[in-house]
């Protein structure tokens, strides 16, 4: 447990001396949102209509910015390596970074959310539901990618390789992230979807690590 | 038999266009990959030739 | 008891794959062809006209047994690339690596046949139907694999995180196509759907299953072809490729 909180501070610290990183990828996921009402036009009901998509959509592409961050600066200057080496099991030590990946990504898109739900002309408890899905959600988005950024590690062409290998194992997470906002607001009530996220994310907290470890593994050897 | 003659078959009830669409692609891809399969060794073939070529001249 | 063990084995090795494999090639292109033909004239000389959807459906004898070969190649190819991980054997990689584009072939073939089905039935070239839209992950879960392993070099690296990607999807994919047909079955407006066909005549589920016999001898011959020349391509350094017969000629 030491070890994990150990990580975790020591990434929340690497980001903060960073923080045009973070703050970069916030933005993106902004500016994603505003272009959508752009394309598509300003009438209200079917802004109201796209919301929770266009939200979850770009929660996807501004979390798949931040993979990158993952491991390649660690992997660069021979940390990674140090990590693989120790004797705290690995799998910990992924789980960690997986942790403060997902506090200076994820969770910021969660608090960011409601207030481009607002542009959207969301309603209030739309937009409870929409940040329990997120909160639900992104974690498990962190959990998923970090496979991918644990294949891709210092591979040619590893952002777009990346997107490509975790966008499709995004699906199920979208469908109910982003259905569980509509299910609410069309009266169903979202919570089939919430508990159905929940078990997809509890699911990935308990493979995810082991499958990203395998993968980092092979990357390193 | 479920056609009349050469024409209703080729016609296939005004779906030509969607059948033959389908048949055709599935004939088109399954002759191509087994070509760029057959391809495939043939180029390694050759430059594995190639290779024992050079390495007998050099050992000469 | 030991000799049973070691015949078995002895044919996970890529130099005593590779003749076999050679000898093999021809029987699977003849059982092709033979269920080809029994298929097609199924296909289209004994299935009735259909009633509603005309000469149209008969699509489906293409369409639905490339999309369970595009599903069964994925578990195959899972299978063997996890083979590969467990028993580090260098052939699991390599027939893995010579699948995946057949694989990736079948699912686009589903694809392709679903839009030409589709347009004509219900008006649209793409549907959003369950099965469809799982296929089309299906197929960048494809895309996504034979993307990772040309993007890497080394080759061993290349099995074994093409297995851990592909486990991964084997996983997913059953994941993926219950959220699909969830998402599907509350979107849904009209309630028409590709997969819900006529009560099956028994003549169409012949004609299915033997279309789907051909494409699995089809895609066992292909994949056979692509394993040498991959075989050959990674051993070449080795002495048995430098004597075998083609490469003295």
């Amino acid at each position: 447990m030491n070890a994990i909180v150990a990580i975790i501070r020591r990434d929340l610290l690497l980001a903060m001396r960073r923080k045009s990183e973070v703050l970069t990828a916030l933005f993106f996921f902004i500016i994603v949102v505003s272009l959508f009402p752009l394309g598509i036009g300003p009438e209200p009901a079917l802004l109201r209509k796209i919301a929770p998509g266009v939200l979850w959509v770009a929660a996807l592409l501004a979390t798949m910015l931040g993979l990158a961050r993952l491991f390649a600066p660690d992997h660069a200057d021979g940390t990674l390596e140090q990590m693989v080496l120790s004797p705290t099991p690995l799998g910990l030590l992924i789980t960690g970074k997986i942790v403060a990946h997902w506090i200076t990504t994820g969770l910021p898109l969660v608090l960011l959310a409601p207030v481009l739900g607002i542009q959207f002309d969301l309603e209030a408890s739309a937009l409870w539901v929409l940040v329990v899905a997120l909160l639900l959600g992104t974690p498990l988005l962190s959990l998923i990618g970090a496979i991918g950024a644990a294949l891709t590690l210092g591979v040619r062409g590893g952002g777009v390789l990346l997107s490509l290998l975790v966008l499709p194992l995004y699906v199920p997470a979208l469908i109910f992230g982003a259905g569980a906002v509509e299910a609410h607001i069309s009266g169903v009530g979202a919570g089939g979807h919430l508990s159905l996220l929940a078990a997809l994310l509890a699911l990935a907290v308990f493979f995810a690590p082991w499958a990203t470890t395998a993968a980092l593994r092979i990357a390193l050897e | 038999m479920n056609w009349n003659s050469p024409a209703e078959f080729f016609a296939m009830g005004g779906y030509a266009f969607y059948v033959w669409g389908s048949f055709g692609a599935c004939a088109i891809l399954m002759i191509v990959e087994p070509i760029l399969a057959g391809r495939r060794r043939t180029s390694i073939l050759r430059s594995l030739r190639r290779e024992r070529l050079a390495e007998k001249l050099d050992s000469q | 008891m030991s000799n049973r063990i070691v015949h078995w084995f002895k044919y996970a090795s890529p130099q005593s794959f590779y003749p076999l494999a050679g000898k093999m090639i021809p029987l699977f292109w003849v059982l092709a062809a033979i269920f080809g033909v029994i298929g097609l004239w199924i296909t289209f000389f004994v299935a009735p006209t259909d009633a509603q959807q005309g000469e149209g459906y008969r699509i489906i004898f293409i369409h639905v047994p490339a999309s369970w070969m595009s599903m069964f190649i994925y578990l195959i190819l899972a299978a063997w690339a996890g083979l590969g991980l467990a028993l580090n054997t260098r052939l699991s990689g390599m027939m893995a690596q010579s699948l995946a584009p057949t694989g990736a072939l079948m699912a686009f073939l589903s694809l392709w046949t679903g839009a030409l089905w589709g347009k004509p039935m219900w008006g649209a070239w793409w549907v959003w139907d369950a099965r469809l839209t799982s296929e089309l992950i299906l197929f960048f879960l494809y895309i996504g694999f034979i993307a990772l392993q040309s993007a890497i070099d080394d080759p061993r690296r290349a099995d074994k995180a093409g297995a851990i990607l592909a486990l991964v999807g084997v996983v997913n994919v059953p994941i993926i196509y219950f959220s699909v047909k969830w998402w599907n079955t509350l979107h849904q407006g009209a309630s028409v759907s590709l997969t819900k066909s006529p009560s099956m005549a028994q003549t169409m589920l012949w004609g299915m299953l033997i279309m789907a016999l051909c494409f699995w001898m089809y895609s066992i011959a292909v994949a056979l072809t692509r394993v040498r020349a991959i075989i050959l391509e990674r051993e070449a350094h080795t002495e048995w490729v430098k004597e075998l017969p083609e490469v003295k000629q």
